[in-house]
């Protein structure tokens, strides 16, 4: 650095347009310098959201949050499985005050390792039954259901599987597509394991890793399906939605096959919020999570245009979706969904 | 050579710089000798590994040799031959750097939906990286006194004869150079193969990371991503050769004379204008195409596009300060005091850049967890993973710039009565100031475009080009990933422009 600063005196002409240019980005950085010096500390007095939920959503919850509170926000963005087990490798000092995830099993990471704090008993009371573990150590804030997205050019609907597990068999081979990589597509794995047991969940990975078209996420399978490089594909129902209350330039040519029947493919997924046992800022934490499950923050949920369902009582998800007790979801019980022995078996099936 | 003291600073410098380098590696290797034995083979003596490494390999395999002969042969035509619009050329040769590879993947992504796989990440990754091989072959051209070849000449050889004779194998240590840079960069590359939805090591590093932070299964699979990085660095040593480029002599060096292109121009300039065209043109426009789409629809543009531009430009100026600064001991000692010791410190730097960015990120979060808390998420960290990343691009050019400073001129100095310190300023740096800048502004660059380390380490709430982009275009927003997309290419081309003058100034 020091030999740096002592090359101002370069005597040639010809160095001295370089070394005007050099300055160039250096005067840019220093103007820039005051406002990046304060972007690149975390805000002190800040409560520290740590959310691999969508951006939209946990911003739209912190805003609102604030306006009505007065409590600074931050947001720390992340993937639901890789955040879990980062807060795990933080431990007793981890930064974050709250935690929330798109699908449970990453808050299970943090759960096991013994790091959440029990959730005030007035937030569980906010929500219906059956959405918080009996532990009282985290809470669900949204949910979303597994579909089978088809497109209509390519299949009709009474030759769509009936079962998510018939998507195994030869005469699917090559016609249907995934996300196995995303925590979406894990949390529905985890939901098949618990319902159907290894040995048949392994024989579908199996089936899954020779057989089906791999995307990189829910959104990358629905335009897959709709530009008709497969027929059907597996994913959460809200991307689909989505994009029919926009432009329907991803989903134009497509339907959704909801599985029903308490099949393993009726899976209903639940958005998760925890506190952080370690946090210096317990109350204000416990108050967040307390503002997001209430009919103001859920209605918040709702506003935002994400379709995920709405969990705390007293406020109708969006009208577009069919009522979520409705989807005749299996029998899981989503407060043992193991992340880590899906991604065991995803391994040997060669996916991972 | 007796080691002076000043000598022996510098060693201590460069070796501290290396041990830095080499925190990552602390990291993973340990975790990955954790692994059981018979656990770890199980693990990585898997069909899956074995595809992930012939997709690694085949991608190394056709994309460096590529972007060497494009590179060279563009090169030469601009810098040698009676190519029309020489001036304009070597811009626009240069202008794929300033596009970054997976702006020009999502390009690719929504011009031709088709192009992915294997064919769809060689063609991006080559057209992306052909200006590594490009610029420091172009600039030695320029550098190189063409007597030996005129000499070659009259001693009766053919014109090509001659070029291969007594050009090419000077070019040896650019080429080399550069083939590593982009068999590096291959290595670690992200952005480029998940679009093009190629598996290699480094996505599949990724995709362990996504499941389960640090586990033990991703630090086994970065060592076998380490032991190919090893191999091409022991390649490029054989490969650079040790031959003399600076001259010292009496007079100024001669031009060198034109290679008379004559029929060859049209076929020449076709090649060029369609190098052009897929290199800059198509991402260009359809980052533009999406741009003005995201006007069309509104209200996209917003105050929060200043801030990330103004964090992502310091991070860029931090990042490139600490890298040059990192490599300069290094690059002097390797210069002056070659030997076995000061090459294995070179060596050891390039080691952890070949880390894609999300390995030396987990590593140093890991690192400052358990033993330097108080650096946990500050700008401080991402900087230090910066210049273990980007090191090399810094090393490279400093290297040559160095190389243009032979000791003979710092030594006439000294024996004119300079001081060390006056030799320094009023000889040397002049020599090396035009690489100095250049390593900054290829590492400013690269600190544009980082992904992975940057996600890991930053403070809370500091978000850049690259990760918004990101986060737009993995959700397939092509209109809301634009304008990020524009801006990164925005500031990118004074850098670019700064690169080009530098060629024009090795003399």
């Amino acid at each position: 650095m020091t030999t740096m600063k002592r090359k101002a005196p370069v005597p040639q002409r010809r160095h001295l347009g370089l070394a005007a240019l050099l300055t160039l980005p250096l005067t840019l950085a220093a103007c820039a310098g005051g406002s990046a010096e304060e972007a690149f500390e975390a805000e002190p007095g800040a409560l520290q959201i740590y959310s691999s939920q969508h951006r939209d959503v946990t911003e739209a919850w912190a805003a609102a949050f604030t306006e009505s509170t007065g409590i600074k926000t931050q947001v720390r963005e992340g993937q639901d499985a890789s955040m879990g087990h980062m807060i795990v490798e933080e431990g007793d000092a981890s930064p974050a005050d709250v935690f929330l995830t798109e699908n449970s099993p990453a808050m299970t990471i943090v759960e096991r390792a013994g790091l959440l704090a029990p959730v005030d008993e007035q937030t569980l009371g906010q929500l219906g039954e059956g959405l918080a573990p009996s532990s009282g150590r985290w809470t669900a804030i949204a949910a979303r259901s597994t579909v089978l997205v088809y497109n209509t050019d390519e299949i009709s609907e009474d030759e769509l599987p009936s079962s998510i597990m018939d998507l195994a068999d030869a005469e699917w081979a090559g016609r249907w597509g995934g996300a196995p990589g995303g925590a979406d597509f894990q949390a529905i794995v985890a939901g098949m394991l618990s319902d159907r047991g290894e040995q048949e969940t392994q024989a579908w990975l199996d089936a899954l890793a020779d057989n089906a078209e791999i995307y990189q996420n829910n959104i990358a399978t629905m335009q897959a399906v709709n530009a008709g490089e497969v027929p059907v594909g597996i994913m959460y129902h809200y991307y689909w939605y989505r994009d029919q209350a926009g432009d329907k330039a991803g989903s134009a040519s497509t339907k959704l096959h909801y599985f029903g029947n308490q099949d393993p493919g009726a899976f209903v997924s639940l958005s998760a919020g925890g506190v952080l046992a370690s946090s210096d800022m317990a109350e204000e934490a416990q108050q967040f999570l307390a503002y997001i499950t209430s009919p103001e923050g859920q209605q918040v949920l709702v506003d935002s245009g994400s379709m995920e369902y709405a969990v705390g009582t007293g406020v109708e998800s969006d009208p577009a979706l069919p009522p979520l007790d409705s989807l005749d979801a299996p029998p899981v019980d989503p407060f043992t969904l193991n992340s880590d022995d899906v991604v065991t078996l995803m391994t040997d099936a060669g996916i991972l | 050579m007796p080691a002076s003291s000043r000598a022996r600073g510098v060693a201590v410098a460069a070796a501290l710089v290396a041990a830095v380098t080499l925190l990552p590696l602390l990291v993973v290797i340990p975790d990955a000798l954790s692994a059981e034995p018979g656990e770890a083979a199980r693990y990585l003596l898997r069909p899956r590994v074995g595809e992930l490494l012939t997709h690694t390999g085949m991608l190394v395999a056709v994309t460096v040799p590529a972007t060497v002969v494009v590179g060279v042969l563009a090169a030469w035509l601009v810098e040698r031959s009676t190519l029309p619009w020489a001036g304009v050329w070597r811009t626009l040769l240069l202008a794929p750097l300033a596009v970054p590879a997976f702006v020009s993947a999502y390009a690719w992504v929504t011009v031709a939906p088709w192009l992915t796989g294997f064919w769809g990440a060689a063609l991006v990754t080559t057209l992306a990286y052909f200006p590594f091989v490009f610029l420091p072959v172009a600039a030695l051209l320029r550098a190189l006194d063409p007597g030996d070849e005129e000499a070659a000449r009259s001693l009766g050889l053919s014109p090509a004869a001659a070029v291969v004779r007594t050009v090419l194998p000077r070019l040896r240590p650019a080429v080399s150079g550069g083939a590593l840079l982009v068999a590096l960069h291959l290595l670690a590359e992200y952005g480029v193969l998940e679009m093009m939805r190629f598996q290699t090591f480094t996505t599949a590093i990724m995709q362990q990371y996504a499941v389960g932070f640090s586990d033990t299964t991703s630090s086994l699979l970065a060592s076998v991503l380490l032991t190919l990085c090893l191999v091409a660095l022991v390649l490029d040593l054989v490969a650079r050769g040790r031959h003399r480029v600076a001259r010292v002599g009496s007079g100024v060096q001669r031009r060198a004379v034109p290679a008379v292109l004559g029929a060859w121009t049209a076929p020449v300039l076709l090649f060029l204008s369609a190098l052009v065209a897929l290199s800059v043109a198509v991402p260009v426009a359809t980052v533009v195409r999406w741009l003005l789409h995201a006007l069309d629809a509104g209200d996209r543009l917003d105050l929060g596009l200043v801030q990330v531009t103004l964090s992502t430009l310091g991070l860029a100026v931090l990042g490139a300060l600490a890298a040059v600064a990192a490599a300069l001991p290094g690059a002097w000692l390797l210069n002056r005091h070659r030997s076995g010791l000061t090459l294995l410190l070179e060596r050891t730097t390039f080691i952890a850049s070949a880390l894609p960015g999300v390995v030396v990120g987990l590593a140093l979060v890991t690192l400052a967890v358990r033993w330097a808390r108080p650096v946990y998420q500050t700008v401080g960290l991402l900087v230090v993973a910066y210049a273990i990343l980007f090191l090399p691009r810094a090393m490279v050019s400093l290297r040559a710039g160095l190389a243009a400073a032979p000791p003979e001129l710092s030594e006439a100095g000294r024996s004119l009565g300079l001081s060390g310190g006056a030799t320094l300023v009023r000889v040397v740096l002049p020599l090396v100031a035009p690489s100095v800048l250049t390593a900054l502004v290829l590492v400013a660059l690269a600190v544009n475009t980082e992904l992975t380390a940057t996600l890991l380490l930053a403070p809370t709430g500091t978000d850049t080009l690259a990760l918004a982009f990101w986060r737009q275009a993995s959700e397939l927003d092509y209109a809301a990933a634009a304008p990020y997309a524009a801006v990164m290419i925005i500031l990118s081309v004074p850098l670019t422009m700064l690169l080009r003058r530098q060629i024009l100034e090795e003399r």
